[in-house]
């Protein structure tokens, strides 16, 4: 069933933030923040910056009428810094002018005198210097320690993954105006309205009830907006409550850039057990997690690390230790995947490494060690319904593995420049936000007298497609035509203390809570049915198509008709739900529970060709087999698919943060952080839905699709590795995501570069 | 300065009096209310703010795509500016349908973009194949779908209009007739010649701040300060894209644009493979007004234009009110960012002499992403080679030096030398002691080197694949 909200999009006509007509004397705000990434500030000069053309007023901390406090889950961050400058892009004055051209004018004239501190950018080096956020945290299943003396095998190493900017198209924005009463009304491009209006509460010193936080939709989220749309919602409400005025701000590309965290860079720290024929006793894995200037989500990215460092296999032996960093920054914040990724890329190196000194294909080991039906994870919980080999059997049975690695074989032997490259790729991830609590939502549901229905939820409609999915439950549970059942606007005046649209559990959460408000009023619709057709209790009565049918056979009752009699009876056609995932514990003091409703499993095959020329390289294919549970609507679960797909290639390969050692980003624009483009795309992308009604809680038997294809893009890391290695045997292969040409070229001819570079350098003292 | 400027905004014909280097994106938004056209990059990187620019030749109106944000509104005189509004009709257009089909869209941001750039390609190519196609939305990026849905989309209006086999762009009822415009595109070639008698030619500032040819670079860098400023234009007028042959000289208006260059038969005939080359040049709304003088003037050392100029050993020709002069391109520029070039001369013409039948000319460059992205390392070659000696060379190279570099100790080492493995090698080495590469955002000073030198070896290896041996790569 094609998206409902596809017919706007294609036409331009869905509107985002910076699109709604904004009342007359609308102000625009832009940021002054920090130049560099650690000090002091010494004094803050506003002077000729107030007195341009066109400025209203310049805000600074001490203007907060609250607490100058946005942090959401450890309260480390200030609004607007007033003292100590942790990092480069951190927000300290908000200009608000009558025009954006004036507002970033004025921007300009701001003086900043301040003492310089020498900042520290390296994860590690911040956990030398005792900078952490919070103590250690560490997973742990059966005894590593003694796991050791029984392995063949024991391979060490250190795996390094990169920071990933979000580029969501529509950059961070919020308009907000004062509202009767001395309340607000925040419009903002966030994941987390709840989060927004609790924050801008603490700022405005207001009671909830008076911040009210309305979300059309985003373009884009991937978690950049989970956290990090809080502090310009509450930028513009600050100006808004002061001035009494109407304040917009929309940062622009590289304010953007420059001003928000990203997904967190790991470095690591692996050791791997195995017997001589690949199976895998033990794992010791310790995570540095750069968390930037500030806690953020970087905690709870942390924990969802520690589930997923064992990925898709089952080890009895496993000591995982996790440090959160505390570094100078921005603070990074949640990106699809949620330090999964970053867990998973440290296990599959150490695979290779471990591959590579038994002398097998690094499939040998992954296939064998894969998940099997009530095996234990690190956390205590047992899989169910476990579609690891599953997913893996039908991936390379599908698409005939032993065929491709005859051709590449063929292909190798018969090129000397063009390499191929083949890895697999399979994955397990957790569905619930690992933090219990917040697996909660409500709705709200109206129907209308005419027969038409609005849904007001929690959700944040971002591109996944949630109102779709949302909508079909309404117009199942309901029979209707689809085209009756519109999707409100998420808003806190409706859906109140909701969850953050992520951890891909949107339509599990929303879409239950829906259901359950749905049944709730066609119970009484059918109630209302019974009276009409004066029939018994135990009759049938049920509503098929728009039309009530009796013990089976079609009545004279429509839709409408049936709506408009329960209405004249008196009938309430409105029901608030709320669901909460059954069943799901975590004991933070044990590090043990059930913290997942259930699983998404799946394997990709991605194979590339290297040009070894020039060190760079083509995607052939990406071929996958993935546990959609009952899938409710393939179009947008096989687009999710593929899009999440690119995206962890794209941090896999071409995506490349650099912040200099002074902690200022140099890849502060989309002319100098590339993502996947037309051309990046793989020649051939195929997903395979595995057939697999997923009998867990979430809605209709579906399952999550938002963040687990993700990473499927680690595979391409080591099919690059592969080609590489075809070209040269006894390349050294490093565990350094990304992979850039750069990266590729270096490890392909090392060390040619490191000896190119010194003759160079000989040649340049001699001139 | 401001100025009163006549166009047509989809059907609307309009007269705005406004600062003449105000974005036609701040034009749509901010004073037309059309909110289809996104702002997502502002330095024509994304494509979201894509709008199509029809312009009066004869009596038809020829489309070209172009970034709006990169476009000041008094090049809009005189033009028909169609954004994603001015294609809607009741029914979805072709490409509208087929990317709801496909699920080419997600969260709906970028998709206007997309939906013009293709609409922009099916009104102004003759011949619709996948390639070309997928070339016009080379400029345009999708975070959500990662693409794949958009190329089935694409895929599957190219199929359908194959099938139909009726497309022509040279007729618009045709197309209107396909669904891939509307209705009203009939009536602007003979609007557009009625604005186009009113307008009296472009007055321009007498004393201007800023000389602008295409300004895909002014633009992104400096736009505060151009929005203060006097301007003058180069761009768009009678006779800009010119490439003709002079004698044994190919002649290039500077004001001629990349894509001209591309799409010139001259070039297209001495130059068989420059269409693929000039498809890894920024994208092709940036082609469409991105000029070849602005691209020398500019005097990046990795403008991709420049690196393949050098290698023709071109001759450029400046003009001031009181003379012409020539200077060789490799001469030109002086250090980083700095031309021999007086503050009042202009760039006018670029020449170079018409290449011989036994030359071998290649262009390679490497950047993070293939396509649209600066080089990381970028080189041109033009060799002559008579009797496996060659006769004449000219080597460029780009990203290894503050300029635009002519590799000139290279040239010596290899004039008068056999192509050989051993002959290829010792001037690659001469080449990596001309250079000077820094470590930046685009590669370190290790990487750079390396990748020139496999990247001249890349010519070779083009030229003769059989000398290349497995050895000499590692």
């Amino acid at each position: 069933m094609k998206n409902y909200d596809w017919i706007q999009h294609v036409r331009g006509e869905s509107l985002f933030v910076d699109d709604i007509t904004p009342p007359e004397g609308t102000l625009h705000a832009a940021v002054f923040s920090s130049p560099i990434a650690h000090g002091k500030i010494i004094n803050l000069d506003l002077e000729i910056a107030k007195k341009l053309n066109d400025v209203i007023e310049i805000f600074t901390a001490k203007d907060i009428p609250g607490e100058n406090q946005i942090g959401a889950i450890i309260p480390d961050e200030q609004l607007l810094a007033d003292g100590i400058l942790d990092f480069c892009g951190q927000p300290i004055a908000i200009v608000v002018a009558k025009d954006n051209f004036s507002a970033h004018q004025a921007v300009k004239q701001i003086k900043l005198e301040f003492q310089e501190y020498s900042a520290v950018t390296d994860a590690r080096e911040a956990f030398q210097k005792g900078q952490l956020i919070i103590p250690p945290q560490t997973f742990s299943l059966g005894d590593a320690d003694s796991a050791w003396k029984d392995c063949d095998l024991i391979v060490e190493g250190t795996a390094e993954s990169g920071g990933q900017e979000h580029i969501y198209l529509e950059t961070q924005g919020s308009f907000a105006f004062p509202v009767e009463g001395g309340g607000i009304k925040i419009i903002s491009s966030t994941q987390a309205p709840t989060t927004v209006q609790r924050a801008a509460a603490r700022i405005l010193n207001l009671p909830m009830n008076k911040v009210e936080v309305d979300v059309l939709r985003l373009g884009g989220g991937f978690g950049g907006k989970e956290d990090q749309a809080t502090a310009w919602a509450c930028m513009t409400a600050l100006a808004a409550f002061k001035l009494k005025r109407p304040v917009k701000i929309i940062l622009n590309r590289q304010e953007d850039i420059r001003m928000t965290g990203k997904r967190h860079p790991y470095s690591s720290d692996f050791k791997i057990g195995l017997t001589k024929e690949g199976k895998i006793l033990a794992y010791e894995v310790t995570f540095y997690q750069n968390a930037g200037a500030a806690a953020d989500l970087a905690t709870a990215i942390l924990d969802r690390t520690l589930f997923h460092c064992t990925n898709s296999y089952f080890i009895p032996n496993v000591k995982a230790t996790a440090y959160c960093c505390k570094t100078n920054l921005p603070p990074n914040t949640a990106f699809r995947g949620f330090g999964g990724p970053q867990g998973m890329f440290v296990i599959e190196s150490a695979i290779y490494k471990a591959a590579e000194k038994l002398g097998v294909d690094p499939m040998v080991i992954q296939e064998k060690n894969l998940l099997s039906e009530d095996d234990e994870f690190p956390y205590g919980q047992k899989t169910k319904y476990c579609m690891a080999r599953p997913s893996w059997k039908k991936a390379i049975g599908k698409y005939n593995l032993g065929e491709m690695k005859n051709q590449v074989e063929k292909f190798n032997l018969e090129n000397k420049i063009f390499k191929k490259g083949l890895a697999l790729m399979p994955i397990c991830f957790g569905i619930s936000f690992t933090n219990t609590m917040l697996n909660q939502a409500n709705a709200l549901v109206h129907v209308y007298t005419d027969g038409s229905i609005g849904i007001s939820t929690g959700a944040i409609e971002m591109g996944q497609g949630v109102n779709m999915k949302l909508r079909q439950v309404a117009a199942t549970i309901f029979s209707v035509d689809i085209s009756r059942v519109k999707i409100e606007t998420t808003n806190t005046s409706r859906a109140a203390n909701t969850s953050a649209t992520a951890a891909s559990s949107g339509a599990d959460l929303n879409g239950k809570a829906v259901q359950i408000a749905c049944n709730n009023i066609l119970e009484r619709l059918i109630k209302s049915a019974q009276q009409e057709l004066k029939s018994n209790e135990t009759d049938q009565i049920e509503v098929k198509d728009e039309i009530v049918y009796l013990n089976g056979n079609q009545t004279e009752l429509t839709w409408n008709i049936l709506v408009q009699k329960s209405y004249a009876k008196r009938t309430s056609l409105s029901s608030q739900a709320h669901y909460a995932t059954p069943g799901i514990h975590f004991d933070k003091s044990k590090v043990k529970g059930e913290p997942f409703a259930y699983h998404v499993y799946g394997t990709a095959i991605i194979q590339v060709t290297v040009d070894c020329l020039r060190g760079t390289y083509e995607i052939d294919f990406v071929k996958v087999v993935h546990d959609f549970g009952k899938s409710m609507n393939p179009i947008i679960d096989r687009s999710q698919a593929e899009g999440a797909i690119m995206q962890g290639i794209g941090w896999m390969t071409i995506e490349e943060v650099i912040y200099t050692k002074y902690g200022k980003l140099l890849t502060d624009s989309m002319s100098t952080y590339k993502v996947p483009d037309v051309y990046f795309t793989p020649k051939e992308i195929e997903v395979d839905f595995l057939d697999n009604p997923n009998p867990s809680a979430a809605i209709f038997n579906s399952k999550a699709i938002g963040e687990p294809p993700l990473m499927y893009g680690i595979g391409i890391y080591f099919s690059l590795c592969n080609a590489i290695k075809a070209f040269r045997s006894n390349a050294e292969i490093k565990n350094s995501a990304p992979m850039t040409n750069e990266k590729l070229l270096l490890m392909l001819y090392e060390p040619a570069g490191q000896n190119l570079k010194r003759k160079l350098k000989n040649k340049m003292t001699v001139k | 300065m401001f100025k009163t400027i006549t166009f047509i905004c989809n059907q609307k014909k309009i007269e705005a009096t406004l600062h003449s280097a105000t974005t036609v994106l701040d034009y749509l938004r901010k004073h037309q209310h059309l909110t289809g056209t996104k702002e997502g990059c502002r330095e024509g990187d994304c494509g979201a703010c894509t709008v199509l620019v029809g312009t009066l030749s004869g009596k038809k109106v020829k489309y070209q795509n172009v970034n709006s944000c990169l476009l000041p509104i008094a090049q809009a005189e005189g033009k028909h500016i169609v954004t994603i509004e001015g294609l809607n009709s009741s029914d979805l257009s072709i490409i509208q349908q087929s990317f709801v089909d496909e699920g080419g869209t997600q969260c709906g941001f970028c998709t206007p973009g997309f939906i013009v750039s293709l609409t922009g390609y099916l009104l102004s190519s003759n011949n619709y194949n996948l390639d070309d196609a997928v070339d016009s939305i080379g400029g345009n990026v999708c975070r959500c779908t990662g693409h794949t849905t958009i190329k089935r989309a694409v895929d599957k209006i190219i199929n359908e209009l194959s099938v139909k086999n009726s497309a022509d762009s040279n007729n618009l009822s045709s197309l209107i007739n396909l669904g891939i415009i509307p209705k009203y595109f009939e009536e602007i070639p003979k609007q557009l010649t009625e604005i186009k008698k009113k307008i009296i030619s472009l007055e321009y500032e007498q004393r201007a701040d800023f000389l602008i040819a295409g300004g895909t670079d002014l633009f992104v860098q400096r736009e505060d300060d151009l929005l203060k400023s006097n301007i003058k234009f180069f761009f768009g007028e009678n006779g800009a894209d010119r490439i003709w042959i002079d004698g044994n000289q190919c002649c290039i208006d500077a004001r001629a644009t990349v894509s001209n260059f591309g799409d010139s038969e001259i070039i297209q005939k001495y130059f068989p493979e420059m269409t693929n080359f000039i498809r890894l040049f920024g994208s092709l709304p940036i082609r469409n007004r991105a000029t070849i003088g602005g691209n020398i003037i500019n005097a990046s050392p990795i403008g991709d234009m420049t690196i393949i100029l050098l290698a023709l050993n071109s001759t450029l020709h400046l003009q001031n009110n009181k003379a012409t002069r020539q200077v060789s391109l490799k001469d030109f520029f002086t250090g980083y960012k700095t031309l021999d070039k007086k503050e009042d001369e202009i760039l006018t013409k670029i020449t170079f002499d018409i290449p011989k039948q036994n030359n071998f000319f290649n262009f390679e460059k490497v950047a993070k992403r293939i396509h649209l992205d600066i080089a990381s390392v970028n080189t041109a070659m033009l060799l002559t080679v008579d009797d496996r000696i060659i006769t004449q060379a000219n080597i460029s190279a780009g990203g290894v030096s503050p300029i635009p570099l002519y590799l000139s100790e290279m040239r010596k080492s290899l004039l008068g030398k056999k192509v050989s493995e051993e002959n290829i090698s010792e001037a690659i080495e001469v080449a990596l002691s001309e250079i000077s590469p820094i470590t930046d955002v685009r590669g370190s000073e290790e990487y750079k080197t390396l990748l020139l030198r496999q990247l001249l070896l890349a010519h070779f290896y083009k030229l003769s694949p059989e000398i290349i041996q497995a050895e000499i790569l590692l």
